[in-house]
This record gives C-alpha cells, sequence and structure tokens, in this order.
C-alpha cells in the first residue's frame, strides 16, 4: 500500500470538503477499495473513513425502505422488518461475500462502487430505488452510468437509498464459487404498476434491464412467459468462468427461477 | 504517524503506527500476538479472523486507525487460564487440523457462528457459515464435527454469548 492521509470525519460537511481533494478516496467498509489499495492499483492521497458519520439503520415506512449509506450487509441480511418487507433485498444482502465481509461491508459503499458483478446494483435498478447523496436525489435509472462507474460527482457521498416495496420480488445468483461474485444475479419486481427486471455480473456497461422481460411478464408474471424469450449474447461479458453465450443462457435461467420464487 | 487505541483480549493498548498499517500487522508485528494468521492476504483465505466489538472480521482488510477505540479479541484471548474455550477442546478433541495453519481463523469464525446461529448448529448451515474460511489439508470434514461439539459445548456451559 502507497502512504496516505487518513481522515475519520464526525460531520457529513467535513466528509464531503475532505472528500473533494483531487486525489481523495471515500472508504465505507473498505472491503474492495483496500484490497485495490494493498495491490498498489489505487494510491489515493487521502482517504476519507466514513465510519464515524452514522449513516446507518433501517426504516419502513408509507411502503418504502430506507436503508442508511453505512448499513453493514449482515444488518441488511439480518433485519426482521426487511424480510417481511423485501424479503428478496435481506436475502440479497446474505449472499454478499462470506460472514466476515458481511459484518464490515456496507451497501452504500457497494452502490457507489458500481462492481459489473455486485449484486446491490441489480436490487437498486429493478426495486427503482431512490440514491440520495449529501447534494440531491438520483433515480437509480440514472445512477449507474457504466463499469465502476456512477453518476456520482467528485466529493459526492451517498447518505441513504430509498426501495419502493414491491407486490413481490426475488434474486437468483449464479455464483462464482471462488470469489462470491455474480456470474450471473437477476432480480425481478412486480408492482401493481409494472415489472423490473435487472441483471448483474453479465453486461460488459455494468448492470441493466431485459426489458423485453418486463414486457413479457407485465402480461403474465410466470416462468413460462419469458421461456421463449432469447437473451443475445452482444454486450455480455466472457471471461474464464463463462462466456458470452453461457452467461445469456444463465440470465434467462435465473429470471425463471426468480419469477417462480418471487414473494 | 497516528495514534490507535484497542482493547486487545481485555487489555487497552495505545500504540502510534503508519495509517497504512492493517490491524493483522497490528496485531502480529507491534503486540507479537502472532496467533493471528495472514494466509492469501486477499480476503479470502480468513485465517486473520478476529473479532472486532464482537463480530467476526478479516484483519487483513481493515486499517487499525479505522478500528481505533474497539474491542478486539483474537485465539489467544479465547482461553480462560489453562482452560481451552470449548471450540478450542472441540478441535483437539475431533482432530479439526492438520497443519494448524487456518485453525485460528476456522475457531475465531466458528465461536462468532455460534452467537449469531445458536448452539444447534447442523452441517449444512456449518458448511455455508464457513464459506469465508479456507482449509488446504482437512477436506473439512472433521472441521465440520468439531464445530458441531464445540458449538453444543458452548450451547451447555452457557458461553454462546461470549
Amino acid at each position: 500500500m502507497y502512504p496516505f492521509n487518513y481522515h475519520r470525519p464526525s460531520s457529513l460537511a467535513d466528509a464531503v470538503k475532505l472528500a473533494g481533494g483531487d486525489e481523495a478516496k471515500i472508504m465505507a467498509g473498505g472491503m474492495t477499495l483496500l484490497p485495490t489499495m494493498k495491490q498498489r492499483l489505487a494510491a489515493p492521497s487521502d482517504l476519507v473513513d466514513l465510519n464515524a458519520l452514522g449513516l446507518s439503520g433501517i426504516t419502513i415506512a408509507g411502503g418504502k425502505v430506507t436503508i442508511g449509506a453505512m448499513t453493514r450487509h449482515a444488518d441488511v441480511a439480518g433485519s426482521a422488518e426487511l424480510k417481511k418487507a423485501i424479503p428478496a433485498l435481506a436475502e440479497l444482502a446474505g449472499m454478499i461475500g462470506d460472514p466476515m465481509v458481511r459484518h464490515r461491508g456496507t451497501i452504500g459503499g457497494s452502490v457507489a462502487n458500481d462492481d459489473p458483478a455486485a449484486d446491490y446494483p441489480s436490487a437498486c435498478l429493478a426495486l427503482g430505488a431512490t440514491i440520495v447523496t449529501n447534494t440531491r436525489e438520483m433515480a437509480a435509472d440514472d445512477f449507474f452510468v457504466g463499469l465502476f462507474e456512477t453518476a456520482l460527482q467528485p466529493g459526492e457521498i451517498i447518505t441513504k437509498i430509498i426501495f419502493p416495496v414491491p407486490e413481490k420480488a426475488n434474486y437468483q445468483k449464479f455464483r462464482n464459487p471462488a470469489s462470491r461474485y455474480a456470474i450471473v444475479g437477476v432480480f425481478v419486481a412486480k408492482f401493481a404498476a409494472g415489472v423490473r427486471v435487472a441483471v448483474t455480473g453479465a453486461g460488459s456497461g455494468g448492470v441493466f434491464r431485459q426489458f423485453d422481460f418486463e414486457d413479457a411478464l407485465l402480461k403474465d408474471f410466470s416462468a413460462k412467459a419469458i421461456e421463449g424469450i432469447k437473451q443475445s449474447a452482444d454486450g455480455l461479458n466472457s471471461d474464464i468462468h463463462a462466456d458470452a453465450a453461457y452467461r445469456a443462457h444463465l440470465i434467462g435461467v435465473m429470471a425463471r427461477r426468480a419469477v417462480e420464487a418471487a414473494k | 504517524m497516528a495514534s490507535v487505541t484497542l482493547t486487545v483480549n481485555g487489555k487497552s493498548v495505545t500504540r502510534d503506527v503508519d495509517p497504512r498499517t492493517l490491524l493483522v500487522e497490528f496485531l502480529r508485528e507491534n503486540m507479537r500476538l502472532t496467533g493471528t494468521h495472514v494466509g492469501c492476504d486477499t480476503t479470502q483465505c480468513g485465517c486473520c479472523t478476529v473479532h472486532v466489538n464482537g463480530e467476526a472480521m478479516k484483519s487483513c482488510t481493515l486499517l487499525a486507525v479505522a478500528v481505533d477505540g474497539a474491542v478486539i479479541t483474537t485465539i489467544e484471548g479465547l482461553a480462560r487460564g489453562e482452560d481451552l474455550h470449548p471450540m478450542q477442546a472441540a478441535f483437539r478433541e475431533h482432530h479439526g487440523l492438520q497443519c494448524g495453519f487456518c485453525t485460528p481463523g476456522m475457531i475465531m469464525s466458528a465461536v462468532d457462528m455460534v452467537r449469531r446461529k445458536g448452539s444447534d448448529l447442523d452441517d449444512k448451515t456449518i458448511r455455508e457459515e464457513l464459506e469465508g474460511n479456507i482449509c488446504r489439508c482437512t477436506g473439512y470434514h472433521n472441521i465440520v464435527k468439531a464445530i458441531h461439539y464445540g458449538a453444543e459445548a458452548m450451547g451447555k456451559m452457557g458461553t454462546a454469548a461470549e
């Protein structure tokens, strides 16, 4: 690791100020950032640790679930209220990494990092979440821009994420057995107004919506309704774990499983 | 340099460290508590697992400065004098190790598992919950067995809450 100046601000205003520096990096749980720094792939001059800001906790009211950006995966996975409101979201959090990583990693960190194989971006996109920062609110559809790229400006800090409660939802993940990241993950959410399907792990541009599945599921919310829809392999990742054609196949399989398991 | 104060195995310790210092380096190199191992150094193997404010975490992926003020328990902090912790005793009794390198992390994870899941653990739960700990010798069979009996012993002794 290259040397850096460490900061642990106790107010959001101070954190924003510190994070605005040219070579500054924001650290939430650090479960991705620290390994990246250890490999010398990141070399921030200043590390701004958000762990003294609070910003954690889950509140459910008026058909919406609000999760503070610094809420740990273990706390999302274990929340009895969330398991009732959006069980798919609690289950998703319980599939991230391993128990030790879940004790430290945060939802805000995961969403801000926008790893193309991370789990949370699919939940944000499929549930139509609102990402709230120190300056504005953004729809998930506008937030995720590309590989490790979001609409966040330098120094902008996610404070909370608001999820509308769906009628039913489910997340199915085909895991890389070594890294636990999604080779393909599909989150399906059914609302009174429509159906949203988001795919992670597969797209070369990061998380994306599968509109053909959404249209078919709106007419008939059943696995059979999407059985005949071919997912194109164009724009999907090929790597040593799975090629694009295999990922395309998995998207259909995972989506059908998610529809069948949705509750 | 940054000042870090931790309570490690019940003792308060304050040191000035480079902000880059990982918690595992603080424990091993500064405090000479070498029971916490570094296997992969990439958050995968779990050999460096310690308890931070009662929760299992991987100390190779935590900055010591970032856990300033925390209560840390390492493998050296589990036994009571000459008496092994029930989970340590179970690993010895059921031969839950061969080379022993992963064992401190396995035991720290196992104790945390009992805190979260209770003392009546089936094999499926144990195997699932051990996904963050890698052993290259045993094939896990006796580790799973040891955790099963260790958890049961913790339940009987009322140590599940640590």
